[in-house]
């Protein structure tokens, strides 16, 4: 039996009179790569922000490791540090160079001593293919690069989860491609990752689960072959019939 | 009007006593908007902090400065202070400046920190960092980058400020300006000068605050 990463339990989410997450459930095993899809406004990243503390859940379990975690008996930062996310626009930290937003968390959070936290970001800099960049500022950098060094930053933490919400969406379309070699990367070293995407191919290529959520419920979880070759639900037909033909 | 070469021959002649003056109203403005920039950071954190408790009074300040005269709060400060303890009539002034500066001061630091974009916050809490952590880190360089403008902006008018504390006898360069006038029955020449005086100022002020942005602004963007 595969360790459980992250398991949730009838989840629930509203934004005022919003119900966004109706009883969710789901469970991620270690090295899990799992996708998530959906239509726009289905609630995929709000499901993945709750994973992440960012939203406050309504109720419902959120479990990490086997520990369900609660306001009272957890430091939710403590617990951030074992889950890396990765956003869409990158928000990468615009004052300080690719090196110093690597090294900005370990040194500050984990008080890694500062040439250990810089050997550290230089390794991950080569991981995502960005050493010649470590002096430059965000400004300086394509989206890809952005990318990528926000992918580098989430990890100086050595997350033991990664979260990436719609990664490739902000890219100009020639760009994507290098953001999705990284993450297959990861994927492939066996890195548990929760992934928002709308990138069928990838999805298909490197996902072992993907999660169609519909209208705040997840409609069908499956391992990836089984969920492209034979979808059950006719609304995840139409959804993938759609996507594809595009 | 004064003829321009009387107005020569009185600027040369009182040159000593009007750069003393200046020197007084500069550290006067300095003092009074360094301290009324931590006056400033202060209420603008109470008023962005999640406490509404806080949030209200930082309100009542800004609302208690803006809505009363600089002058009359400058005298309520002034002999309100005396009345309780001693205190050097230049720290009254600057005080009462700088109490009337932070307020301002406040609005532009809330201001700039509510530009910065919520992902910066949420990018530094998924890594772990806590909220004042990342509010210190990586929000507040931000903010004072942007607060940089109006900050330089507040600079120029607190010095056009301070010659109100002519009024509690600073001798500044407004007191001065006016007392010579008087004394010589020539008020006209010596507002002229002392118009030329802040303009030197102003011009100094401006230079120093292009310069800092300048160099802030090489390092990213
Ligand atoms: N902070 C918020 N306040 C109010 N409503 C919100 C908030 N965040 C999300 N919503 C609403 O919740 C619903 C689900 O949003 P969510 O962002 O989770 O969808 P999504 O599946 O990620 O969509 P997309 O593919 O467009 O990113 C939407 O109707 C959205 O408008
Ligand atoms: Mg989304």
């Amino acid at each position: 039996m595969a360790k459980e990463m992250i398991r949730i339990e009838k989840l629930n989410k509203s934004f005022g009179d919003l119900h966004v997450l109706k009883d969710v459930d789901l469970s991620v095993n270690e090295s899990d790569v799992v996708c998530l899809i959906g239509s726009s406004g289905s609630g995929k990243s709000t499901l993945l922000r709750c994973m992440n503390f960012l939203e406050k859940k309504d109720n419902g379990k959120i479990i990490i490791e086997g520990e369900e975690i609660t306001k009272e008996k957890h430091n939710i930062n403590e617990v951030r540090q074992k889950v890396g996310m990765v956003f869409q626009h990158f928000y990468l930290f615009p004052h300080k160079t690719v090196l110093e937003n690597i090294i900005e968390a370990p040194v500050m959070v984990k008080k890694i001593p500062k040439k250990q936290a810089i050997q550290e970001a230089r390794d991950l800099l080569k991981k995502v293919d960005l050493s010649d960049k470590e002096d430059v500022y965000p400004s300086k950098l394509s989206g890809g690069q952005k990318q990528r060094v926000a992918i580098a930053r989430a990890l100086a933490m050595k997350p033991d989860i990664m979260l990436f919400d719609e990664p490739t969406s902000a890219l100009d379309p020639e760009l994507v491609g290098e953001v999705l070699a990284t993450m297959k990367e990861l994927a492939v070293e066996g890195m548990t990752m929760v992934i928002v995407t709308h990138e069928m191919g990838f999805a298909r290529e490197v996902a072992n689960k993907i999660v169609y959520m519909h209208e705040g419920t997840i409609l069908e979880a499956a391992d990836t072959q089984e969920f492209f070759s034979s979808p059950k639900d006719e609304r995840t037909k139409a959804f993938l019939s759609a996507t594809t033909i595009k | 009007m004064p003829s321009f070469s009387h107005f020569l021959s009185t600027l040369a002649d009182t040159k000593g006593v009007f750069i003393d003056a200046m020197l007084l109203t500069l550290k006067l403005t300095v003092v009074s908007v360094l301290v009324g920039i931590v006056i400033g950071l202060f209420f603008a954190l109470l008023k962005i902090s999640r406490v509404k408790i806080l949030g209200w009074i930082s309100d009542a300040y800004v609302y208690l400065v803006r809505g009363t005269p600089l002058i009359v709060q400058i005298f309520i400060l002034y002999f309100g202070m005396s009345g309780i303890f001693l205190i050097p009539d230049f720290w009254a002034a600057a005080l009462a400046l700088a109490f009337h500066n932070g307020a301002y001061i406040a609005e532009i630091f809330r201001g700039s920190i509510q530009s910065i974009d919520q992902g910066q916050m949420e990018a530094g809490r998924s890594l772990g960092m806590s909220r004042s952590l990342t509010m210190r880190r990586i929000i507040l360089p931000q903010a004072f980058r942007r607060a940089l403008p109006p900050l330089g902006n507040q600079f120029i008018i607190g010095l056009k400020d301070s010659s109100l504390a002519a009024f509690i006898s600073m001798n500044e360069l407004f007191n001065v300006a006016t007392t010579l006038g008087s004394n010589n029955f020539d008020e006209m020449t010596f507002l002229l000068i002392v118009a030329v005086y802040y303009l030197i100022l102003v011009a100094i002020l401006t230079i120093v605050v292009n310069l800092i942005e300048k160099r802030l602004a090489k390092s990213d963007r």
